[in-house]
Formats: structure tokens, sequence, C-alpha cells
């Protein structure tokens, strides 16, 4: 079996030393940098994933994407998610074929929503239609990925007939992922089109996916397709030890749950609450490189998934500090990692 | 083991997105029979329900409402406006749904008030509980505990039909919270987004205080 491993930003806005903000710019500048070290440190891939935030200044995270591209050889790159509802399919295939090209092939795409609706009133799109939206612009992209002239009709942009979209892949499509929060018919929808499934499993004991996994399997016969992978992307930070990533991770955490919650009407999280997450029965994943590895092997496993993404970063923390995480997840996590899953053949669990 | 009631209640679970399987798979859990329905054909949700919902039956959802004695909206509120009333008349219902701006968008005729308020205006026919609707679908399960278990959590239920409180109420016992009754729908507007029980898994005392603390606030 063959796994790899990702790290994910939101273009987390920075903080210097002192916590005070660095501008976007500044943090769009350090997002690119972290790209880049991400290859340097061991990491397979490297996703954007699209906000339209103060504190998630990220809109256009191909360019960025590209920008990685053009210095680095071997890393993939892609979104995580690209919110196609309110984006043009035609327009995210091209930005992605472009992004191949430059990275001589390394482009992916996670299609989805997130859990943002930013861009719906920004691109003049009402979320009462986010089904139909998506449904008819996956199945677009899907058409697209195989590369002919495409032909298609539907309610949410205009018709296409027999047309060429440029610019071409070298080697056939790139891989395509759609990104499944928790509901079952997304993932019938992802197999029904053929693409991969990114499980984003942000709150919660992750096994309770496993049924999704197997659905999405499941699905794919019953569609006469061939098996295709399974993502899980959760967030987290890693440091040194466990005290340390905590102490860096809880006063972040808190203040973007506080603001979150303020935005969008729930309670704010207690410190309790972050224990329950950070527990074995939770989605988050943060520690020392041993505890994460650790909770990483036995979720790939429980949730037969062959990639972990890890979200890294969050508003406030320090360039400094995401460096650390993604020097620590490529040289000690990932191996750590592979080890786990490499030692036992058999489905016996290797950790407790 | 079930002291509330002999014949276990036929449920209709009128939804499969985030909450509908949740909330279906509870039910089974706890020893109800169980229908599920989308707005569309049961063959479409077949895989789902042997996968992420066994024990339940996928059916047409006029079906599946027509043999329920409690029926539960798990549907998208943005899609209530397609469900017929005539459907529910009579029927025992639980709203789960919200209406929640922020991560759904607005829908004008929910602007104003308590939106199972305005459900249950639109059901005429039906008798509308509010519960089930404010703990996330992340955590709904994993928090479920027997009633003998001292770290069980509470779980508000509302509505204005007393008999109707207390039948849901037994429900939500037994699919594993500590039921805490309030005396109107009005009054369950403290379960909704932007109430201080939204989205948290409160032990009673802890609810309790939330809740009073709110309702001193408001008066």
């Amino acid at each position: 079996m063959t796994y790899t491993f990702g790290l994910d930003t939101f273009g987390d806005r920075n903080s210097d030393a002192d916590g005070t903000p660095l501008s976007h710019a500044q943090t769009i500048r350090n997002v690119v940098e972290e790209g880049v070290f991400a290859e340097q440190a061991g990491v397979d891939f490297f996703g954007i994933g699209e906000h339209h935030t103060e504190y998630f200044p990220m809109p256009a995270g191909d360019v960025a994407l590209a920008a990685i591209a053009a210095r680095t050889e071997r890393i993939r790159l892609g979104s995580a998610v690209t919110v196609l509802s309110s984006d043009d399919p035609v327009r995210v295939f091209q930005r992605y074929s472009t992004l191949n090209a430059i990275s001589g092939g390394r482009a992916e795409v996670i299609l989805g929503r997130g859990s943002s609706i930013e861009s719906f009133p920004l691109f003049g799109y009402d979320l009462a239609d986010y089904e139909e939206l998506f449904d008819e612009k996956a199945t677009l992209f899907a058409e697209l990925l195989k590369g002919g002239p495409v032909t298609w009709e539907g309610k949410t942009r205009p018709p296409l007939l027999n047309q060429d979209v440029v610019p071409h892949t070298e080697s056939g499509p790139f891989p395509a992922w759609i990104g499944v929060g928790g509901n079952p018919q997304s993932v019938i929808r992802a197999a029904r089109l053929g693409f991969s499934l990114a499980l984003a499993i942000i709150g919660g004991p992750p096994d309770r996916f496993a049924s999704y996994s197997q659905l999405f399997q499941r699905a794919l016969e019953k569609f006469g397709r061939p098996p295709l992978p399974v993502l899980v992307h959760s967030p987290g930070h890693v440091a040194a030890t466990d005290e340390q990533a905590r102490a860096e991770f809880w006063p972040r955490w808190r203040e973007i749950m506080t603001l979150m919650a303020a935005e969008r009407g729930f309670a704010v999280p207690t410190e309790a609450s972050l224990d329950a997450e950070t527990g074995p029965r939770g989605a988050l994943y943060v520690g020392s490189p041993e505890t994460v590895a650790r909770k990483i092997a036995t979720n790939l496993r429980a949730l037969d998934a062959t990639r972990f993404d890890l979200k890294y970063g969050m508003p406030g923390l320090t360039h400094d500090q995401l460096m650390t995480n993604i020097e620590l997840y490529g040289g000690q996590v990932i191996p750590r990692v592979r080890e786990l899953l490499g030692s036992s053949g058999t489905d016996r669990p290797v950790v407790d | 083991m079930n002291t509330i009631e002999r014949e276990p209640s036929r449920l209709a679970v009128l939804g499969a997105g985030h909450v509908g399987p949740v909330i279906a798979r509870l039910a089974v859990k706890a020893g109800y029979p169980v229908a599920i329905a989308t707005s569309g054909d049961p063959e479409d949700i077949a895989l789902i329900t042997e996968l992420v919902i066994p024990g339940a039956r996928p059916r047409w959802a006029s079906e599946a409402a027509a043999e329920a004695d409690i029926v539960v909206l798990a549907l998208p509120l943005h899609r209530f406006g397609d469900l017929d009333p005539a459907r529910l008349d009579g029927k025992l219902v639980v709203d789960a749904m919200n209406y929640w701006p922020a991560s759904d968008g607005t829908l004008e005729p929910f602007e104003e008030g308590g939106s199972s308020e305005i459900v249950a205006r639109r059901l005429a026919g039906s008798t509308v509980v509010k519960a089930l609707n404010h703990i996330g679908y992340h955590e709904l399960e994993d928090w479920a505990r027997p009633a003998s278990d001292p770290d069980r959590r509470a779980a508000g239920v509302a509505g204005d039909d007393p008999a109707a409180v207390a039948a849901i109420a037994g429900l939500v016992d037994r699919i594993g919270y500590d039921p805490v009754p309030l005396e109107s729908l009005r009054a369950g507007r403290v379960l909704q987004p932007g109430g201080p029980v939204f989205g948290v898994v409160l032990t009673r005392p802890e609810f309790e205080r939330a809740v009073d603390r709110e309702t001193r606030s408001l008066t």
C-alpha cells in the first residue's frame, strides 16, 4: 500500500512574535515559502483552500500555487478546496490545467464548499441553490477533465457545444477529488462522477466516517468504476512536544472559534472541547510528532484511506511556528506513520 | 430495558443529508422501526441506508410519513417549502431543522421569529415539537449515553402541546440524551443558532443554567 501525505493551508493570516498581525500580502508570501519548504521537508502534497475573509485572505490560491510550482520539482500542488459552486468550472479547469503545465504535471484539485459561504454573496450566487450549483458544475468539471471537446447544457452556466477548452493536459486528467463533510449523498455523487473522495473531518470522532469510505467503494462498483483513493483532511499543529503544540495552538484556536462562534451563532468552545478534539476520539492532530503520527496511522487504517492532509496553521500563529510544524511533519511525522503502517501486513492494529 | 413505551413508535426521518442519517442511526439503535426518505426515489438512497444506516428502510417520503407515528424533519430548511403539509396531517412532527443564515444563507420567510413556530404554522394539521436541532451532527452520536451514565448530556424538547413534548422527551431519552422540556415553541428559540445551547454539548445543570441566563436576560 502506498501512502501519501499532504499539508493544507487556508492562508491563515500570520502574526509576528509579538502577536501583531502581518499584512495579507506578507502572509501570502509566507505561504509560498511554506510550500517551497514543504517539498524540502519531504511532504508529498501542498494544498491551498479558497477563502475570502480577513483572517483567511486566500481567494486565489492557484496563483500562489503557481509561484510554488516555479520553485519546486517534486511536490504535488492543488486546491483544498476550490469552492466550485460559486466559480465557473471552465475557468477552474483552465487555471488548474495551467498550473499542471507550469508544474510539469503536478496539479490536483479538490472540489467542495468548505464551511465558508462568503464566496456566494461575493459572486452573486444564492446559497439556496447550492445543491444544484454543485451538482451541475461538478458534472461539467468531470467532462472537462476528460480532455476532449465538451458538449454540456444546464441551468447554472451557458451551454457548451463541442467546445475545445485549453490548455490541454499533456498526459490525461489530473487528479480530482470531491471534498465531503458528512453528507452521504455527496459520497454517492463523487462515485457517480468518478472523483476520488476527500473526507473533511474537522470535528468529532474520525472513525464515524468508516462507513462513508465503504459506501464510496461500493458506489464505485455500482457505477462500474474502478476503486479510487480516499483522503482524510483534518486540522492540527505539530511542535517538539505535546505541551508546546497545545500551548501554541489553544489560544489561536480559541480566538478563531470565538470569532466564528459570534459570526455563526454557536457557543464558544471550551478548553475541555479542545481536549476532546485533540484526544483519540477527536478530529484535531495537535501534539508532538509521535502523538500526531500515531493518530494519523490509526485513522488511516480505520477509514481505509491512503492519503492524509494536515490542515496546518491557524490565524495568529507565526511563520516560524508554521515552518517548524512543516519541518516536523515532513521529517518525523510522515516517516513514523509510514513505519507504523508498513510494519504490519495484517488487519491487526499496530497502535493502541 | 425499555420502560417508556411497550410498542416503540414508528419513525420516519425525512432527509438523508448530514443530520438525517445520524438521527436515524440513533433511533435504530434505540429499537425504533425507522424509515428514511428524501424528496426522490428510495432506490437512490438504498446503498446509503444499507451501509450508513443499517436497519433502517429507504422509502418514498409519502409512504414513510403515512406509516409513521413520529416524523422527523431533517431536510435543509430551504427545501421545507417543497413538502406537502397534508402528508403530515395528524402526525407528531419533530423539527430538527435550523434557520442558520451564517451557514445556509438568508431565507425571507424565516427572518422574523422562531423557525419552528413558522414550521408549525405551515404544518397546521400536525403537532410540532422542536428537538435534536442544537447538537451538531458531528457530535450527536458520540455523546449519546444511557440514562444510567453519569456523563449524560442534555437536549432540549420544546412544544406547545405537553403530551407531544412528553412523547418526544421519551424519544430523546431513549436515543441517549437527558430531555429538558421547554413549555412552548416560543421558548424553544433558546435552542436556535445564536442561542445559548446551540452547538455545544452540555450536562443538564449546565444546560439549565445557560437557558435560565438567557431567559432572564430577555425579561
